[in-house]
């Protein structure tokens, strides 16, 4: 007997006797919206939380702030990054690496990526290596990440987010920079992944 | 570790064949890791308190974990049907493995079909549970641990003493010297002049594990959750060494025991509120990644595990301990495992959550194992802050009353039992202590001492009650 029929077969004798646990028996009372009338003044609030810099900026005014953040730095960018906002950025960037091979991004010194969703109340950034987003690895690797977030892409809870996304493309949460607690419990901010996340949070 | 036969666990902490009170009574010298442990506990659990508050749907929240995970369960062949056929939809390979032997066979035949003896870690307590490491190493294969804490325990060639926080028994100090003395042995020395700043070791962690993600061409993780309605893996983790594992590599091999299946996306609006908050108190942990099969260009590995599951699932009361998410919530509100430490519990699942899963998933044969649910004051702060609502008093209950008791006891209670059972010879009884009330010693001697070790016996009075009712 293969182990797959063995494990399966050893399940169904164990749970044979065991009382009804009916789907349509989950409660799920729980809130699926929370209501918040700032999105975006939660979220920079609970970005900031987890020492990351976060930047609540005008949408007219998103171009010129990300060209200041990005001049002098070489600026890894995926593709698609919406040439509006990000124009200015690659101009004042020291050099533009448009979605770099794994070996090119250590050349990097940040990335600059859109957004899938955004949660508020957790502080959240979510990427699904959708358009301006790029492959996963592009915002690991580099040890600042830039992500602009627009007011239309934050919900309030994590219910929300859930409903937004679909698990068809690779997708990574982010709460804050890369931190670890390994060591006496003394919150380290900054191990692997990327060491600075700056949001800019376009309202 | 030895071959304990199929489908029970197998792996035993080397040098802890004793029981849990002998290993907590050592671990209690250490005044060190008493303040560790203290700081550790109070301060996740303050965290935890601070960031449940928050949530005035917690209750809620944790009503559905439950009944999720129950569901879940009661219907697990289904779900791990469905998990199959959606990872081997998206590209991915999915195998069973019934026991520890049978998964570690897979996991070095799948490294081996590569080609390559070196693979990187992400955190995983099942891969531990089955000895992988060690299995891999008797094979030719090193396995590198990437997890800071895991490296400082590969390293110190040590023990996880902590589900979230396994290095927690070891200070600042002992980490640099353990990163000093032994990472030039397993790739990249330590910085000269390494100091014991927090900072600075991990900026040393760092450094040693940067090129060996950035090379390596296998990696191995575990999940916290697999969805089976879309075949979605989902891993939590805090320093990005977890994204570099799943996502760098060009083959990914995960290994994840089968209760860890939900059954719908939706799911994860509720555990991924309940994990974070429970485990490290925040109200996200930095990073979360989830992938569908064979996910940007890689080649993808799922070992569904048994190992002694089953069993578990099959017993009416300690079945409830599969719904567990290993959050760690139940060790940092713990009055034993504050006191006593994670290795005294010899297994990598440690405190009230070990008590219960170790004795079912190993059986109750060694000394150890049979200790296990014992280790607990039943004082019930585990089960408040559980996010599945595990009722561990219970099961631990439950497990003391097929535990194996030592002699003098089972035949006191035997003793009790017949002079219980007749009301003449129970005032005989009564009347024969009475009058040799000023003989028996406040300690009892031989195996009887240890009741007494702990306890005072009680006064016997003047006059048994009955004989008062009768007299008056």
């Amino acid at each position: 007997m293969s182990a797959r029929e063995e494990i399966l077969g050893r399940i169904r004798r164990a749970v044979a006797e065991a009382p009804e646990a009916p789907e349509a028996g989950i409660p799920r009372a729980y809130r699926t919206a929370v209501p918040c009338d700032d999105l975006a003044g939660l979220l920079a609030e609970r970005i900031a939380d987890y020492r990351a810099i976060v930047h609540v900026v005008p949408v007219a005014l998103v171009p010129a702030r990300l060209a200041e953040l990005a001049a002098g730095k070489r600026i890894a960018v995926p593709d698609g990054l919406p040439a509006e906002w990000a124009g200015p950025a690659r101009e004042a960037a020291d050099a533009v690496l448009t979605d770099p091979a794994r070996d090119e991004l250590g050349a990097a010194d940040a990335v600059l990526t859109g957004c899938a969703v955004a949660i508020a109340v957790t502080g959240t950034i979510v990427l699904d290596a959708g358009p301006g987003q790029g492959r996963r690895e592009l915002t690991l690797v580099p040890d600042h990440h830039l992500c602009v977030v627009r007011a239309d892409q934050i919900v309030a809870g994590v219910p929300e987010a859930i409903a937004r996304l679909t698990p068809d493309a690779p997708l990574t949460w982010i709460s804050g920079p890369s931190a670890t607690s390994d060591i006496e419990l003394d919150r380290v901010e900054g191990v692997h992944g990327p060491r600075t996340l700056e949001v800019v949070i376009a309202i | 570790m030895s071959g304990a036969g199929r489908g029970r666990g197998s792996v035993t902490f080397i040098g802890m064949p004793r029981s849990f009170r002998e290993n907590a009574a050592e671990a209690m010298q250490d005044a060190q890791l008493g303040r560790n442990l203290r700081k550790a506990t109070h301060t996740i659990r303050g965290k935890r308190a601070r960031v449940v508050e928050e949530l005035p749907d917690w209750a809620e929240l944790r009503e559905a974990g439950r009944a999720v995970k129950d569901h879940t369960l009661r219907h697990l062949d289904r779900y791990l049907l469905q998990l199959e056929e959606a990872v081997t939809r998206a590209g991915g390979h999915v195998h069973w493995a019934a026991d520890a032997d049978e998964a570690n066979r897979i996991v070095t035949e799948l490294v081996r079909a590569t080609g390559e003896s070196d693979v990187v870690k992400v955190k995983s307590m099942v891969t531990q549970e089955i000895g992988l490491n060690e299995h891999l190493a008797a094979h030719g294969i090193t396995a590198y641990e990437t997890d800071l804490a895991e490296l400082i325990v590969q390293l110190g060639d040590d023990w996880p003493s902590h589900i979230l926080v396994p290095a927690i028994h070891r200070n600042r100090t002992e980490i640099r010297e353990i990163f000093r003395d032994r990472m030039a042995a397993w790739g990249r020395p330590a910085p000269e002049g390494l100091s014991d700043e927090p900072a600075a070791l991990a900026e040393a962690a760092r450094l040693h594990l940067r090129e060996r993600f950035l090379s390596s061409k296998v990696a191995i993780s575990g999940a916290n959750f697999m969805i089976a309605e879309t075949g979605t893996m989902v891993v939590v983790e805090s320093e990005g060494n977890g994204r570099m594992c799943l996502t760098l590599p060009e083959t990914l091999i995960s290994v994840v025991g089968i209760e860890k299946v939900l059954p719908t996306w939706r799911d994860l609006e509720v555990f991924l509120q309940l994990l974070p908050r429970s485990s490290t108190g925040e109200r996200m942990n930095p990073y979360t990644s989830m992938w569908t099969g064979a996910t940007e260009g890689q080649r993808f590995h799922l070992v569904l595990l048994d190992n002694g599951r089953t069993g578990v699932l099959a017993d009416e009361v300690g079945r409830q301990a599969l719904r567990c998410i290993r959050c760690s919530a139940c060790l940092n509100v713990c009055p034993v495992y504050e006191r006593a430490g994670g290795h005294a519990y010899g297994s990598v699942y440690p405190g009230p959550i070990g008590a219960i899963l170790t004795p079912q998933l190993r059986g109750m044969g060694s000394e150890l194992d049979n200790s296990l649910p014992y280790a607990s004051s039943l004082c019930g702060a585990c089960l408040e802050v559980c996010p599945v609502a595990i009722d561990i008093p219970e099961v631990l209950v439950e497990l003391r009353a097929r535990a194996r008791h030592p002699r003098s006891e089972r035949m006191a209670m035997r003793a009790a039992g017949w002079l219980l059972a007749d009301q003449a010879r129970l005032s005989r009884a009564q009347r024969l202590a009475v009058r040799l009330r000023r003989l028996i010693p406040r300690r009892l001697p031989g195996p009887a001492s240890a009741w007494t070790d702990t306890r005072d016996l009680p006064e016997i009075p003047e006059e048994s009650f009955r004989d008062w009712w009768e007299r008056s």
